[in-house]
């Protein structure tokens, strides 16, 4: 590409062709004072701010919006543009309140630290300052002083570009302009706290932290979310050892500049009440407070118990896959040394047939950031915007420019970005339309069939998705979170592979969780005959440990969990919140949570993130991997001395390079694709953004946000009408369990499905999150 | 929620722009949609959004900038008088006094009889003839005397149909 070169404040440098001054200036590091530019946003240049003197043009121009010519000159600094800037921050400041001292943004705000630079030390304003009135716009963003706001408008294009959905606009003109919600209409998507961060003013500022601190008052230290596989990274902001918020830490190849709000609000349910801060223990029915020594004691005597009457495959652990990577490996590590292979983290898995036949840990197939370049994208069975919400926003960005969006999916959710094309189909028919996409694919590269899918009928949509795929020069195909929980994930993982096969691309996992790579790299999983996270539940064992897991949560079939845990006779969890554990196990353990423990999460595109803690733990609470490898010592297995997290990861990690680990390929699974039978209605379960992990079920204000709605039995309108029931009945669904619900009708759901949400309490009645289910009127 | 007729004048907006441009024709239609319902109510933005295809707040963004879609419900008859600086000059604001008075009403506000709202305007470009007036956005009075605004008054006072 031509280079220009263009000299600012004196000094040359070269940029490419189309670059603008701002961009040249960043390059020379060479601060341009601005407001409405951002480097991930459109150029919109109303702040005016940024004015500069350029060589020839007779009046100061925006350097975020001209372009660079070659011999350009610019001056940033010079008496022409200070002046200019000088101006427009006098005009910017006439209607802005001086409320500095009471405003949240004090001490952070662009526009007061630019006013230091640029503003006079009094203004020659003296008439009546405009007023304008507050909003509500939900939970979560907090748009009290809208007389703060300089209408830069980053708010609205980060709506319109990143998130998707214009939620806010700028609505009259000149004097009367203010940014507002579409009559009063709360802001929803689920990347809305972004806004708060990229607010230039207090204008938009974050409703839970709203008064509780200073800027000035808080210790920034990093952190790594576990909410979902991306791993953002954070900082933590920190004030007498109380997480007080969380903001973006920049990093290009994760996370970019955004966290979704989830990763932003979740900080709320570490100060929760229903914290567990002292180990406690059951005796005679009765719940007693006691001290680590003899919860720890009282623990490993009775896994030895359990041991010596019914050797060591009477215990089986179960591992929250948000766990961090130490705790997964001192578990599986304590569990083997006491005889036992009954380990895993896969707790919403139904189908292991993959077990053994994989070449690695099953991850993205390829760096996250490499999800920009791509140009036709087939995503199978994903939740997509609420599962991965920044993975979404990645791949809108990417479907603005080149990129085809392709999708299989169950329901026809919104995912505010172009889709190419869709086949929406009950989720027991997606191995079959999987596999007439491979077909029709074969067909369209000229090449034989598996034989898995040659008798197929292919449908109209798959071939358009095929058609897709074939015409792409750089194509992934993903599977989500659905796939991966599916009753026949593993043939969906092989169709997948022809697919990437076929089309020249690659394939991957978006990972359902936190850790869900890290889980595979520290082997908490059945290596020989030990049970999977199912088949331990469904052979119910004796003894189980629980590691962060909330059981009639976050595990697979809810009925089945906690039957299988009230026949054994001993469980221990290790938890950072009470829950609904006392009514389940025997010994509570409070585990730190990721902010009070130094750990590592290996995110989906195999990046090892460690982290410390940045709070000292709540009352007795410990981090997992000392209490782990505590109760390995008093249980005699050896290998137990580490003394720095940093020595458990090493010896998780291995030798060997993460990377070296990882490998999507799958071996000897078989792919049998047959018409179904018509078994009735199917359940789709996904599970909520704002219910995805013990810390985000308490953190309040999520909780309030729409995402947050107490699940319904959601059906389509044809169904409804079959079934004799309108929106807003409520209804009887039976599966395993039973549970009320209200129905709620969505156009885009398959016919013959149920879309009951799992993860919250109000489902937690229900089995399994797929499979064959009744619903009547209440 | 908008009826056949104005449906069909709004595809012919549509209908000039590429298909996949259809917000290219959301001035045309609100312009529509306001001489049908008379004003812009929220639900009719809705409307004219999903019609386009436009998030809604997009659509409340283009009504608010213009001032010639009515916010409110207006009278029958919506009186702008240009308050600019060339119409000021040559006695806009006197004929707007004059108004108010013949009226009983101030800017942005309606008759009780709910035939007359007054609006103040900005320039309608037709300076060399100011002061201007422009009745139910479409029909431009230009010199407007006080003289020349009685008549006006009195005309629009008769005409039963309610047309300008």
């Amino acid at each position: 590409m031509a280079m220009l070169t263009v000299e600012v404040d004196g000094k040359s440098v070269q940029v490419p062709n189309g670059a603008t001054v701002m961009e040249a200036a960043n390059k020379l590091g060479v601060f341009v004072p601005h407001f409405c530019y951002h480097k991930k946003l459109s150029i919109a240049a109303n702040c005016r701010m940024c004015l500069v003197q350029v060589e020839k043009a007779p009046k100061p121009m925006p350097a975020c919006a001209t372009p660079v010519t070659d011999g350009m000159k610019v001056w940033t600094h010079s008496e022409a543009a200070k002046k200019a800037q000088n101006g427009v921050m006098e005009f910017l400041l006439i209607n802005h309140p001086l409320d500095c001292p009471i405003c949240d943004q004090g001490g952070e705000c662009q526009l007061q630290d630019l006013a230091v630079g640029y503003g006079g030390s009094a203004s020659r304003y003296a008439e009546p300052k405009r007023v304008v009135f507050h909003k509500n716009m939900g939970p979560l963003i907090s748009a009290e002083e809208m007389s703060r706001c300089i209408h830069c408008t980053r708010c609205v294009r980060f709506g319109q570009e990143v998130a998707g959905v214009m939620e806010l606009g700028m609505v009259g003109r000149g004097e009367h302009s203010e940014i507002v919600s579409f009559v009063g209409k709360s802001v929803d998507s689920e990347l809305s706290g972004n806004m708060i961060d990229i607010c230039p003013v207090g204008a938009l500022t974050s409703k839970p932290f709203r008064y509780s601190a200073r800027t000035w008052e808080l210790s920034r230290r990093k952190s790594v979310s576990p909410h979902d596989s991306l791993g953002a990274n954070l900082i933590v902001q920190v004030k007498q050892n109380k997480v007080m918020r969380v903001v973006p830490r920049e990093n290009e190849e994760v996370n970019e500049c955004w966290i979704s709000d989830r990763d932003r609000f979740a900080y709320e349910g570490l100060n929760s009440e229903d914290r567990l801060t002292r180990p406690m223990l059951k005796d005679g029915g009765e719940w007693h407070e006691v001290g680590w020594e003899v919860a720890l004691e009282h623990v490993a005597s009775r896994l030895g118990a359990v041991r010596n009457a019914q050797g060591g495959e009477a215990i089986g652990a179960l591992v929250s896959p948000n766990a961090t990577l130490e705790e997964m490996y001192l578990t599986q590590k304590l569990l083997r040394g006491i005889g036992s292979d009954n380990v895993d983290f896969r707790l919403r898995q139904t189908d292991f047939a993959a077990d053994g036949r994989r070449k690695g840990a099953p991850w993205l197939g390829m760096p996250v950031a490499e999800l920009g370049s791509l140009d036709r994208v087939l995503v199978v069975g994903s939740f997509l915007r609420k599962d991965h919400p920044l993975l979404a926003a990645r791949l809108r960005m990417a479907a603005k420019r080149a990129l085809q969006l392709n999708v299989l999916h169950s329901s026809d959710d919104d995912l505010l970005m172009n889709v190419a094309n869709k086949a929406i189909v009950a989720p027991q028919l997606l191995p079959e339309m999987l596999g007439q996409v491979v077909k029709a694919l074969a067909e369209a590269k000229g090449t034989a069939a598996p034989a898995a899918v040659a008798g197929l009928q292919v449908a109209d949509e798959a071939r358009r998705i095929a058609a897709s795929l074939a015409s792409g020069k750089a194509v992934g195909v993903f599977l989500g979170n659905l796939a991966e929980q599916h009753p026949r994930a593993a043939e969906l993982q092989v169709l997948v592979q022809m697919l990437a096969e076929l089309s020249g691309g690659r394939f991957g996992f978006l990972g359902q969780a936190g850790n869900s790579v890290g889980g595979y790299i520290a082997g908490c999983l059945p290596q020989g005959k030990g049970l999977n996270a199912a088949d331990m539940l469904r052979a119910p064992r004796k003894a189980y440990v629980l590691v962060g897991v909330e059981p009639e949560l976050d595990c697979n079939d809810p009925v089945q969990t906690l039957s299988a845990l009230r026949s054994a006779e001993f469980v221990v969890a290790l938890s950072s919140y009470r829950g609904q554990l006392a009514e389940h196990v025997d010994v509570m353990l409070p585990l730190a949570p990721f902010t009070e423990t130094s750990g590592t999460f290996i995110n989906c595109e195999g990046r090892s993130q460690s982290f410390n803690g940045v709070v000292r733990p709540l009352g007795d609470t410990r981090p997992g991997w000392k209490v782990l490898r505590v109760l390995g010592n008093l249980l005699g297995v050896e290998g137990f001395e580490y003394d720095q997290s940093e020595a458990v990861r090493d010896a998780a990690c291995g030798t060997a390079s993460v990377a070296s680990k990882l490998g999507n390929g799958i071996e000897g699974v078989s792919v049998g694709l047959k018409p179904v039978a018509d078994s009735g209605l199917q359940r789709l379960a996904d599970v909520p953004v704002y219910f995805s992990d013990p810390v985000v079920r308490r953190a309040e204000s999520l909780q309030q946000s729409r995402d947050a709605k107490v699940p319904a039995a959601r059906l389509s309108p044809v169904l409804a009408q079959r079934l004799g029931v309108a929106a807003g009945d409520r209804v009887k669904v039976r599966q395993g369990g039973e549970a009320v619900l209200e129905v709620m009708l969505e156009a885009g759901l398959p016919d013959g499905v149920v879309r009951i949400a799992a993860g919250h309490p109000a489902t937690a009645g229900l089995g399994a999150m797929s499979g064959t289910i009744s619903v009547e009127k209440a | 929620m908008l009826n056949a007729d104005s449906l069909k004048k709004i595809d012919r907006e549509i209908a000039k722009y590429p298909a996949d441009q259809k917000q290219s024709a959301v001035m045309a239609a609100l312009v529509i949609a306001q001489d049908e319902k008379g004003w812009l109510a929220p639900e009719t933005m809705d409307f004219v959004a999903s019609y386009l295809g436009m998030p809604p707040v997009a659509v409340y963004e283009v009504a608010t900038f213009y001032n010639m879609y009515n916010m409110q419900p207006t009278g029958q008859f919506k009186l702008t008088i240009c308050t600019c600086l060339p119409c000021g000059l040559q006695g806009s604001l006197e004929a707007a006094d004059h108004l108010k008075s013949r009226l009983g009403i101030d800017f942005n506000e309606t008759t009780a009889d709910g035939r007359f709202t007054l609006k103040e305007g900005e320039c309608m470009g037709a300076c060399a003839m100011a002061p201007v007036v422009l009745v139910n956005n479409k029909r431009m009075c230009d010199q407007m005397s006080a003289d020349k605004l009685d008549a006006l008054v009195e005309e629009l006072r008769k005409s039963p149909s309610g047309k300008a």
